[in-house]
């Protein structure tokens, strides 16, 4: 058994950047990443806005030194890219130096290539390749050979948009029970004309620039991002002297059993997460500093949340803020993206504004963090919530 | 540590396996190349309009967990894991196939819900109200193992007393077509009983729901101790039956000591390879297979692993499943091997109680 679930290497590829560094500077400069939409190729493409990643496939590909052959989705590219900087990052030369599997989270998996060669699958043998790319298996499976992971744990999640905070409990779970000594953790998802349809005909959409927790909100912006976080067991903190940049110290899972697609009016699966992730935690609400909030800009989940962490904060509700009017929103991959942003803001003890926000909410008095604002940071909570009432927490904590 | 025992257990497949008190006396024999279920009365279980609205696997998933759930004697779960390789595929390709005859046009909602993985899940927690843990794995041929994995660990570690699990996957007509263009079903209808000695590539496509209430508290309904379990992304063919032999070995258990072993041979040739290599270990040990009777699927290891459960309990190993014959009575220790192409590989042990 392992007490403590340490962080010791991050990537990520997002709308705001190529690399953590990167990310950061757009997270404390308010930058943000969301444009219209230019690779893909659709109809909506004035009535919508996106959080689109540069590099187009082919560059990704190259980076990843991949051949023309290759059958890669453009999940299962950024999953890579984000994975093998979190393994550089953790300083890993030998990757089976010590027990380590691999959990990522995808909901899109290869849909973009599936939607691309549907009919053409039954003329041109030469798409035949993305074929088994298809299944949401597959973008993990690629990148656990990318990162030479063998003959080990593997295995994906997708609970739509909570999947990565799933990712990332699991593995804190696998560690603590002394399954696993290391486990890469994280989530990917690329853009795609079915979730650009599909969440346009649930009308959630919005036709410029997310606002969370603003009264006037119109609904959320897509995002593409891939990443990941090397967790490790005390041993192998201990043995290889590594340098820890967080702990993963709570984490709670809980069903809304409400609606589908829908939160509950009072946020009672958010709550149940919060109050879990909590009990996990041994803390009280008082130790939490900050709230990287799910925070999607869509009417029903910033109600919904703002009421459930008023639910668990009561009075005293900590610094809280949305970081998806910067990214988009990353569906399976937002959990790992904000995990990352929570280690960034307990290292630099830093809180990052919710950007676009204009007018307060008529149901509550609470109010997000509107300028970037320094303050010491002990312990950061991040909701991740998802169709099929998926509602999940997890805290990062300094401490283990 | 606790134990963890499979209290119950329903199964929605090719067979008629939806009534627990029957144990495949009956084959259906099939000559085809993709295999679908033997529906139940979904209304005995979901009134009609709703089982009208739901998509083939939250049917099967639902009503599934309901028989389950009902024979384990539980009114409420403390939560729900389920795996699926596919999600709901069928609607999946009405979006697809949507978004791409009309041009991004006139789509409606209710085919991209049901198409998110986690729906099965989602609605079995509505069907239940379940507010507790709700997890989906997706991982091709450990999408269950996944699933099982993760429950067996929260009950030994007692964070739970009762866990519904599940592996459920529908056929989809496109992706049935696509995958036949590359040989992943077989070009040819088959006969159930020859799907064993095939020598042709590719599977008989099938699908199903196989539910399980599995708890930390042993009750007479209990059919089996699952004693271990262990996925691999990878293992080559040479190193199957070694790596089997580990997994005993980290279990103190003997390969004598094994009663059966269930293979989840699909008749590929190119890759019922991986079994062959690992029977040589087990010349001696009773062995059975399942995918000629259900059909290949992403989660067709959770039908294997309702048919060794209902073998422990009953004690008796129905006919048509026997790959070899040694006179086996009594049945204690069960382990099972799959894979799916030749990648996810999983070895898994159970116990009679």
């Amino acid at each position: 058994m392992s007490k403590g679930v340490a962080i010791t290497g991050m990537g990520i590829i997002s709308a705001i950047g190529n690399n953590v560094v990167e990310n950061y500077q757009s997270l404390i400069h308010g930058k943000k990443g969301i444009s219209r939409v230019s690779k893909i190729k659709t109809n909506h493409v004035n009535d919508i806005m996106v959080g689109e990643i540069d590099f187009t496939n082919e560059a990704l590909e190259q980076q990843l030194g991949l051949t023309s052959d290759n059958n890669y989705s453009r999940t299962a590219l950024l999953g890579a890219i984000a994975a093998k900087q979190a393994i550089k990052d953790s300083g890993i030369t030998n990757i089976n130096a010590y027990k380590t599997g691999l959990i990522s989270a995808t909901s899109v998996g290869g849909m973009d290539m599936t939607e691309r060669y549907y009919y053409d699958y039954l003329t041109n043998k030469a798409t035949h390749k993305y074929i088994e790319g298809h299944h949401a298996g597959d973008s993990t499976q690629k990148i656990a050979a990318q990162l030479g992971i063998e003959k080990s744990l593997v295995t994906t999640i997708s609970t739509a948009c909570s999947s990565a905070a799933n990712a990332i409990m699991l593995g804190a779970r696998l560690i603590k029970s002394g399954q696993l000594d290391r486990v890469v953790v994280g989530g990917t998802d690329c853009l795609s004309k079915f979730t650009i349809n599909g969440f346009k005909t649930l009308m959630i959409l919005s036709d410029t620039y997310n606002t969370p927790f603003d009264e006037n909100r119109k609904g959320l912006n897509l995002g593409e991002a891939a990443a990941f976080l090397v967790l490790e067991s005390d041993k192998v903190v201990q043995e290889e002297n590594k340098k820890v940049l967080a702990y993963v110290k709570g984490y709670g899972n809980a069903n809304d059993a409400y609606h589908q697609t829908a939160s509950s009016e009072n946020g009672d699966g958010a709550t149940l997460a919060m109050q879990k992730a909590l009990e996990v935690a041994g803390y009280k609400p008082e130790n939490i500093d900050y709230v990287n909030a799910h925070g999607t800009a869509t009417g029903n989940n910033d109600l919904s949340e703002g009421r459930a962490i008023i639910r668990i904060f009561g009075d005293n509700v900590p610094d809280f803020s949305s970081t998806k009017a910067y990214t988009g929103h990353t569906l399976a991959a937002a959990g790992a993206i904000e995990a990352i942003y929570s280690v960034l803001a307990l290292q630099n003890n830093i809180i990052y504004p919710n950007l676009n926000f204009k007018t307060q909410m008529k149901e509550f008095n609470i109010t997000p963090q509107l300028e970037l604002k320094e303050k010491p940071l002990q312990s950061v909570m991040s909701n991740s919530f998802g169709f099929g009432g998926n509602c999940s927490t997890v805290i990062y904590s300094k401490e283990q | 540590m606790n134990k963890v025992y499979i209290n119950s257990i329903a199964s929605i497949s090719a067979q008629k396996t939806f009534d627990n008190s029957l144990f495949l006396t009956e084959i259906e024999n099939y000559e085809a190349n993709v295999i679908p279920v033997i529906n139940p009365n979904y209304k005995d279980y979901i009134p009609p309009a709703a089982a009208r609205r739901m998509a083939k696997g939250i049917k099967m998933g639902v009503v599934a967990s309901k028989i389950a759930l009902q024979e384990s004697g539980l009114d409420t779960i403390d939560a729900i894991i389920t795996g699926t390789g596919m999600g709901c595929v069928r609607d999946s390709e009405k979006f697809v196939s949507a978004i791409i005859d009309n041009d991004e046009q006139y789509l409606t909602p209710t085919s991209f819900i049901q198409s998110t993985h986690n729906t099965v899940g989602g609605q079995i927690a509505l069907e239940l109200q379940c507010k507790g843990y709700n997890f989906t794995y997706v991982h091709a041929s450990n999408s269950f193992e996944s699933a099982l994995l993760d429950a067996k660990l929260q009950l030994e570690l007692d964070e739970e007393k009762n866990i519904l699990i599940g592996g459920v996957d529908e056929i989809g007509e496109h992706t049935t077509k696509i995958h036949k263009l590359v040989n992943h079903v077989k070009a040819e209808a088959i006969k159930t009983s020859d799907v064993i000695n095939a020598q042709t590539p590719g599977a008989v496509f099938g699908e199903g729901a196989n539910f399980f209430v599995l708890s930390n508290e042993k009750q007479a309904s209990t059919y089996a101790e699952i004693t271990a379990l262990k996925t691999y992304n990878t293992l080559p063919e040479t190193e199957v039956l070694h790596e089997a032999s580990n997994f005993l070995k980290e279990n103190n258990i003997n390969i004598e000591d094994i009663d059966l072993l269930v293979l989840g041979n699909n008749g590929d040739v190119d890759f019922d390879t991986f079994y062959t290599k690992l029977t040589e270990g087990f010349i001696n040990t009773q062995q059975a297979y399942y995918k000629h009777l259900c059909g290949e699927f992403n989660t067709a290891s959770s039908f294997g692993f309702w048919l060794a459960s209902k073998v422990l309990k009953t004690q008796t190993l129905p006919e048509a499943v026997k790959l070899n014959n040694k006179d086996t009575a009594s049945f204690k220790n069960i382990l099972l091997y799959n894979q799916y192409r030749g990648e996810n590989h999983s070895f898994t042990l159970l116990k009679q109680c």
